[in-house]
């Protein structure tokens, strides 16, 4: 509930954060004007800079955040591995392929449906991998997690590399390090409709995450229906995965640091830590974006940057804290 | 073949009268009124044929097993015989390839999972922890075949926890971490966790590995006194005096299949134990409770371990 208010009021103030000069009572004044509710208070140019550029990119912010820690928290819970996550297992690398294809070249798919598509494929190709090289342990799965995302964020760069008529460096890095600096009402609600078709559920499903705790065989002895279970919760979360990725490119850690420190505080119990993730990694991504917006200002930092620079070492800590799994 | 049963199911445990080890409260020996055939054992568990492979291998050969309801069942034999497996194939965890398994009337492959789980618990011997679930949140995960998704536990679900927490003797550490406890403790967690879960019959897997020799008397006094409040139990042990001390049936499995079955007093025998674990053993009488008492001769360090029983 607090998290809640506290992530209402994120987003009001990190839209008024930047070089505009704005205060919190003209974005109240700007949303309520174009919700039909008030007068026009704020000049055209700056209500444009609320309502155009940064309202939706701090709500795909918070929407992709919340997003990418759900997948976290379904993704350790079902393969009981601490280090899962959609970025370190690949799954984001194959969405970007999948998304890059369509918007580079133009392929005629649906851009969330080639990029849940490429998520889809990196997953089969990551568990394929890790239970062909001796079984779905932790470390086994992030080394071919690895090598996934070695293979396909090279060709995201090759396809850009090789179809980009100007700046594909920069096109590049935004898609391998994720950024959100060209986030539109369209990005937002491709990312809030994918929170909400796909994420709520999700959310749902704490009760029966609970019950893999003990393993499969406890899972099942509760009655859930293993494989058929996480098959149908992975898929989600790659689909998830795949529509968030669309909008922001390969975003790190988030979905590994969130959970992590959600836990620290309120245990394991799904039914709490989901949603509490979700919460966590909105306000998280709100705030880390902008930080990439505006520390170099007028310079902007792909925002995958500075969640590596905190994610890094939180993965450091888990692998140190688990050595005895592995 | 289920031609090697020398003694069918449904012999119940008539063998001593009377008396009891210290820990129990005397209940041995109580003649249970069932089918003598064991065919039509009221709300226990039949097993006819049961078969399960696994990469080719077959580990569980044609096996018939009966526990009658109300009973305790001991499953017994060397590491390797199945008896992990024939556990997970009554729960449902693995599905059998041939024959059939029913609980009471119903055939458990006809029953949904969640069904299922609602009235077969197990209870598993190693379970590595979760991390960061308290004892408390560990045995709450049994109420899971009870509860709907989106609901939270209701005042009953919290009363049959508090209920099977201090049933299993788990109380006291109820707000401790799980992945503190010892591996006793988390024992008795494992069965307070199946105990959630109001079964009719109860699986547990090598109940008093890890536990003292007390924990151990106290766990099997305390599977006696569920099964008299009407639970079938079927427990897999090791201790071949503990099992003869306590339950009124045994099955003896070696390499899948079952060698021998029925009253620990008829199937425990020297010639058996020979057979089966390749020890040479003298068959006592406990001189309290008349149960079968196995003494065990030395074993050279260099003595072969017992050839298998011949699958196929």
């Amino acid at each position: 509930m607090l998290l809640a208010v506290l992530l209402a009021a994120s987003v009001v103030v990190a839209v008024t954060i930047g070089p505009a000069g704005l205060a919190p009572a003209d974005v109240f004044a700007s949303v309520l004007a174009h919700l039909g509710l008030g007068e026009p208070t704020l000049s055209p140019l700056r209500d444009g800079i609320v309502w155009e550029l940064r309202m939706p990119r701090v709500l795909t912010a918070a929407a992709v955040g919340a997003g990418l820690a759900i997948c976290g928290v379904v993704m350790q819970a079902l393969t009981r591995n601490p280090l899962a996550d959609p970025y370190l297992l690949g799954l984001s690398s194959g969405a970007s392929v999948g998304a890059v294809l369509v918007l580079v070249l133009g392929i005629a798919v649906a851009l969330p449906l080639a990029a849940f598509a490429g998520a889809l494929a990196a997953l089969a190709v990551t568990f394929g991998l890790a239970r062909a090289a001796g079984g779905l342990s932790p470390t086994t799965t992030v080394l071919a997690g690895l090598a996934v995302s070695a293979v396909f964020g090279a060709v995201t760069s090759l396809v850009i590399f090789w179809s980009a008529t100007n700046d594909s460096y920069r096109e590049i890095l935004n898609w391998l390090l994720g950024s959100l600096s060209g986030a539109d009402w369209a990005s937002a609600a491709l990312a809030g409709g994918a929170l909400l078709v796909v994420g709520v559920p999700l959310i749902a499903t704490g009760r029966t995450l609970d019950a893999f705790a003990f393993g499969d065989a406890a899972a099942s002895a509760l009655g859930v229906h293993v494989t058929r279970t996480r098959t149908l919760l992975l898929i989600a979360t790659a689909l998830l995965t795949g529509a968030l990725v669309a909008v922001s490119g390969a975003i790190g850690f988030v979905g590994l640091i969130l959970p992590h420190a959600v836990r620290l505080v309120v245990g394991t119990r799904h039914r709490a830590l989901l949603p509490l993730s979700a919460l966590a990694g909105a306000l998280f991504l709100v705030w880390v974006d902008t930080g990439a917006r505006t520390l170099f200002d007028p310079r902007e930092l792909p925002v995958g940057i500075l969640t590596a620079l905190v994610g890094g070492p939180v993965f450091a800590a888990l692998m140190l804290r688990n050595r005895r799994l592995s | 073949m289920s031609g090697e049963v020398r003694v069918r199911a449904g012999g119940v445990g008539a063998t001593g009268s009377g008396g009891g080890v210290a820990t129990d409260s005397g209940g041995f020996g109580t003649a249970r009124s069932d089918d003598p055939t064991g065919s039509g054992a009221l709300g226990g568990l039949r097993g006819s044929r049961v078969r399960f492979s696994r990469a080719s291998r077959l580990i569980v050969d044609d096996v018939d097993i009966t526990v009658p309801r109300g009973a305790v069942g001991a499953l017994l034999g060397p590491n390797g015989a199945g008896k992990s497996t024939l556990l997970h194939l009554v729960a449902g965890v693995e599905r059998a390839d041939a024959g059939a398994l029913a609980l009471g009337d119903d055939d458990l492959a006809a029953l949904r999972r969640r069904d299922r789980a609602r009235r077969i618990a197990l209870a598993e011997q190693e379970v590595h922890g979760a991390q960061g679930l308290r004892v408390d949140d560990v045995v709450a995960l049994g109420r899971i075949p009870h509860q709907s998704a989106w609901a939270s536990a209701s005042a009953h679900d919290r009363a049959v926890v508090a209920r099977s927490l201090v049933a299993a003797g788990a109380a006291e550490f109820a707000d401790r971490p799980y992945d503190e406890l010892s591996g006793g403790e988390r024992q008795r967690v494992n069965l307070a966790r199946a105990l959630a879960q109001e079964p009719e019959l109860l699986l547990l897997d090598e109940p008093t590995n890890h536990l003292d020799i007390h924990a151990q008397l106290t766990m099997l006094a305390l599977l006696r006194r569920l099964a008299d409040d009407g639970i079938t139990v079927l427990a897999a042990l090791h201790d071949l005096s503990l099992a003869a001390g306590y339950a009124d049936h045994v099955v003896v499995l070696a390499a899948g299949r079952v060698v021998a079955a029925g009253a620990p007093g008829e199937v425990l025998t020297t010639e058996l134990i020979r057979e089966v674990w390749g020890v040479e053993a003298s068959v006592l009488e406990h001189p309290r409770s008349g149960r079968p008492l196995i003494a065990f001769s030395e074993v050279t360090a260099d003595a072969a371990p017992p050839a298998p029983a011949p699958v196929e």
